[in-house]
């Protein structure tokens, strides 16, 4: 199987645990990604809210690299799969967007028909593979770990295609797969803050801490993410969080990959897991679904 | 914003032309539908914060008030999660809605010029216009610098957070030919929902 691949600018940066794991586990199940050439970035909220027209040509852009390559473009930031999916609907909806964005895609000789199928890594992951084929491959199952699944909003709104809009539950489902448990818990498709984190901290920390509290309360051992600034919102900030809110303990919060990485044994460069702010592997030891840490040589004279 | 405003609003404060160029942004079109049942401020996350609820804000744009709308610290507030906009029993592109009156706030140049969220939007369009990417650490320094430069002191400890973990990134990013970018966006319409002469 294989895919384009459209990377986004965070899964370069804050988010290359996303990056990591996602293309490592991939291996394992093999499916080629390949990276878009010379893509840009998607515009997430900010761009569209500055400057509309320029703002569709933007995204549509990428998709129409992604239609000369002629495969399924997998785009795992969340951020850059909803706008993506909506650009593409709206070329095809609204005449406005779709005669700017040709004029625009005319100067460097592209064109975009409309027949690229975006896609994000948990549709991929849960429809795309042969059945079983997961589950087959697991060596250390997530036997005891409790999991609150995070979707916030892009998987599917405003546009829902492999999920339910007011319940999504794919995330679940993968998870389920290789043995974890699954907590039930309110807050999972409520908004994460997004860019807010940086504009205006105080707004964004209290829309977090409602997230980690919930999941808390329902007694999970970990938050696991499918989106980069889910990711790091719900991760980074919760020493900022505790200073307003000293009830809140730190909780992991990592990217499902990396969780589904851990059950297929991959190993700790393949999952990532050194990237955690709030470590996750004590956890997992617990669990015994780590190995303990090597036995350190004991030391002379102490 | 503090300072002592009439509270009435006079038929002399509609600018009608104004709800029809929003009518005309893509998403805009279905604002007449609106029932005002509130749907769409029950479920916003941050409406607890907004001057004008997402409710009142259709109801003033539709109806022309321009200057309401445009200077509510509503637009800047909203996060653009479209919870409201697919639980609207109508329908109503809200999220959408919200999207042309920011574009419309900054072409009128009425944003707040140091309030967080307008200011990162106009640099990271500034960035992404040039080099085609956006680069999280450069973005965040030059939006605190306009903004609140006393938050960057407050950033150190994040900052050692993401340093440790090896997700620190000073480098400016660019794509390997932004060119045919800068090229590409000259040549794209401005959609304001003005009818093209
Ligand atoms: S939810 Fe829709 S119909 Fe109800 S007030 Fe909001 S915009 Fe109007
Ligand atoms: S899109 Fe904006 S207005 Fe709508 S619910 Fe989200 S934050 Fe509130």
């Amino acid at each position: 199987m294989k895919y384009s691949y459209f990377p986004g600018c965070s899964l370069k940066a804050t988010g290359r645990a996303y990056e990591e794991s996602f293309l490592s586990l991939c291996k394992a199940l093999d499916m080629e990604m390949e990276e878009l050439e010379n893509w840009n970035c998607c515009g997430a909220t900010s761009f569209m809210s500055v400057e509309m027209g320029a703002a569709y040509a933007l995204t549509i852009r990428n998709l129409a690299i992604a239609e000369k390559a002629g495969l399924d473009m997998v785009a795992p930031c969340g951020g850059c799969y909803g706008i993506l999916l909506k650009a593409d609907h709206y070329y095809k909806k609204y005449p406005t967007v779709h005669e700017s964005a040709v004029k625009s895609l005319k100067t460097e000789g592209l064109e975009y028909k409309g027949t690229v199928r975006v896609r994000h890594p948990l549709d991929v992951l849960a429809s795309d593979l042969p059945p079983r084929a997961l589950r087959s491959k697991v060596k250390k199952p997530l036997k005891g770990l409790k999991v609150a699944c995070y979707y916030g909003c892009r998987f599917v709104r405003p546009i829902a295609p492999f999920d339910d809009m007011h319940n999504p539950e794919t995330m679940d489902l993968l998870l389920k797969t290789v043995g974890a448990r699954i907590v039930d818990y309110t807050m999972k498709g409520k908004c994460c803050g997004g860019a807010m984190s940086g504009a205006m901290p105080n707004v964004a920390q209290e829309m977090t801490y409602l997230i980690l509290r919930a999941a808390e309360r329902a007694e999970a051992d970990v938050v696991a993410t499918a989106c980069p600034l889910c990711q790091f919102n719900l991760e980074a900030y919760q020493d900022e969080i505790r200073a307003a809110h000293p009830d809140l303990k730190p909780i992991p919060v990592v990217y499902f990959t990396q969780l589904l990485g851990v059950a297929l044994g991959l190993d700790a460069t393949a999952t990532a897991l050194n990237r955690q702010i709030v470590p996750v592997e004590p956890i997992l030891r617990e669990k015994g679904i780590l190995a303990d840490e090597k036995k350190q040589p004991a030391t002379a004279g102490v | 914003m503090s300072s002592i405003q009439r509270q009435i609003r006079f038929e002399s404060d509609r600018d009608p032309g104004f709800a029809d160029e929003i009518r005309a942004m893509p998403g805009c079109e279905l604002i007449d539908r609106c029932i005002q049942c509130a749907t769409c401020s029950g479920v916003c996350p941050v409406s607890t914060y907004m001057e004008l609820t997402p409710r009142r804000i259709i109801e003033l744009t539709r109806n022309g008030f321009k200057q309401d709308v445009l200077n509510a610290n509503t637009i800047w507030i909203c996060t653009s999660c479209y919870e409201c906009q697919v639980e609207c029993p109508k329908e109503i592109g809200i999220t959408d809605v919200m999207y042309a009156l920011k574009t419309k706030a900054i072409q009128a140049g009425v944003e707040p010029k140091h309030l967080g969220p307008p200011v990162l939007f106009k640099e990271f369009y500034n960035m992404v216009r040039k080099t085609g990417r956006m680069s999280e650490t450069q973005l965040a320094v030059r939006s605190f610098i306009k903004s609140n430069p006393m938050q960057m002191w407050g950033m150190k400890w994040l900052g050692l957070r993401l340093l440790k973990t090896g997700r620190f990134s000073v480098k400016l990013e660019h794509m390997p030919k932004p060119s045919v970018l800068h090229t590409a966006l000259d040549h794209a319409d401005r959609i304001d929902g003005r009818r093209a002469k």
